[in-house]
């Protein structure tokens, strides 16, 4: 038996699956109860992450990237991750500003998202939007993280391809042999390479990529470097034809293996949610008051009360 | 409906002005309120609005317009959204807004009009209080 949320995001319907995606988004109980009945349906789009510093042009790759697939006939969802304010728990999202030429298009479906507060580039119903529009038939489903600097690279655990965009003129080479983002890339993306230090950069990551991979046995094949000026559409056409040619080598892999890696991750996502949430709850629940009154007054300690805390915690997850 | 933990706003620019200050003022003036806040950009038509709405789940559309086309783009984007079955997400504007034609505006639907020299605290009062109606809910937590 389908709930009808979630019958009619299967059905194709973009009021629903919005409204499904913002009950995720807001860690709603209706949502899980849907989520679960769409599980079933998903594990057919082909997901691409794409990542970078701020202000690297993410948005204006996507855009250009989104339309190759529609000119391939693909049709594309998209999730678009911005910051929230640490100060109001509020947001701008502003990278669709940069898509809207898609926003007449049916066959794509863009979605603004807020990170609130968590961290890794992603928000934490990343996954859940993601198969959602899994479940709607999406063909691709492109993933723009929040702009990030070093070891924020969540996306990877999810994207079945991932981007790195870099752009000339952020730092030296130290930076490029820091871990991290560094380490993701399927592709390289160096964009803006109509500026001034890109020749310095493409010489620094290919340097970087020679150290790291040799040092790596068993890897071969280094992830190639495309330079594009997304603004304009240059380079565009190499990118595309890496990414289509990195996607056809994950068709060559094991598709099981590849699924217990992302499962894997997807369990554990979900899990650490409902872990958040219950913590949340008990840290909220006024036993916990009485036990930090306890601590401040001397009857226990900070450590007792914390075994307490997990102890109520776990209570709660058995009703 | 259960209120959700954030409300979400999109504010548009609909039409052939390429004035975004007001708007962008809004924007972070929102998102300063704690808002999650989609901007849409300039030269937007009505139609591409509505389906940005759509998509992106929001509470309420704000249009900014100084470009004297209020009178045709805001009740065309009011017309939509009901033509959608979305009439539940509400509509306010804001620009350069003759008094004359602000009656009109608000019986084709458009719930509040805010011209120049509004305190932005006038425009996310009306924002907070227009989300609390739409989900019952009695006092903002604020």
């Amino acid at each position: 038996m389908t709930s009808p949320l979630a019958q009619r995001v299967l059905d194709g319907e973009h009021r629903a699956a919005a409204r499904l995606m913002r009950l995720a988004d807001d860690g709603a109980p209706a949502a899980r109860q849907a989520l679960t009945e769409l599980f079933p349906h998903t594990g057919n789009a082909y997901i691409l992450g794409v990542t970078g510093n701020p202000g690297s042009g993410k948005s204006t790759l996507v855009n250009r990237l989104i339309k190759s697939f529609r000119a391939t006939g693909s049709t594309v969802g998209c999730i678009a991750v911005d910051p929230t304010s640490p100060f109001s728990g509020g947001a701008i999202l502003g990278d669709r500003v940069r898509m809207q030429e898609h926003a007449d298009d049916p066959g794509v479906f863009i979605r603004s998202v807020a990170t609130r507060g968590h961290l890794g580039g992603l928000s934490r119903s990343t996954p859940a939007m993601i198969q959602i529009f899994d479940a709607m038939g999406f063909d691709v489903i492109i993933v723009e993280t929040v702009g990030v600097g070093q070891d924020e690279v969540d996306i990877v655990r999810f994207a079945d391809t991932s981007l790195v965009v870099l752009v000339p003129g952020l730092g030296d080479d130290i930076q490029a042999d820091k871990a991290g983002l560094m380490e993701i890339a399927d592709i390289f993306v160096l964009n803006k390479a109509d500026r001034p230090g890109i020749k310095r950069l493409e010489r620094e990551v290919r340097t970087m990529l020679s150290l790291h991979r040799a040092a790596a046995d068993g890897q071969t094949t280094r992830p190639p470097i495309c330079l594009t000026t997304a603004a304009t559409g240059d380079g565009l056409p190499l990118l595309v034809e890496a990414i289509d040619d990195h996607r056809q080598s994950l068709q060559r892999q094991d598709r099981r293996q590849r699924s217990l890696t992302q499962q894997a991750h997807l369990i554990r996502a979900i899990a650490r949610t409902e872990l958040e949430i219950l913590f949340e709850e008990t840290a909220t629940a006024p036993q916990f008051s009485a036990l930090v009154a306890d601590v401040v007054d001397g009857t226990t300690d900070p450590f007792t009360a914390a075994d307490a805390f997990l102890a109520a915690l776990l209570r709660r997850n058995d009703v | 409906m259960t209120a959700p933990t954030t409300y979400r706003i999109l504010i548009g620019k609909p039409g052939l002005d390429g004035h975004d200050r007001g708007a962008k003022v809004i924007a972070r003036a929102l998102r300063d309120a704690g808002f999650e806040v989609i901007y849409s950009g300039l030269h937007q038509t009505p139609e591409s609005l509505v389906r940005t709405a759509i998509q992106e789940d929001v509470d309420g559309v704000g249009l900014s317009i100084l470009s004297g086309a209020h009178n045709t783009l805001m009740p065309e984007v009011v017309r939509l959204l009901t033509e959608e079955g979305a009439d539940d997400i509400f509509v306010f504007g804001g620009g350069i807004i003759p008094a004359e034609d602000i009656p009109g505006l608000l019986d084709a639907g458009v719930k509040a009009i805010f011209t120049p020299g509004t305190p932005t605290t006038d425009v996310i009062d009306f924002v907070q209080t227009a989300c609390d109606e739409k989900y019952g809910v009695q006092e903002s937590g604020e």
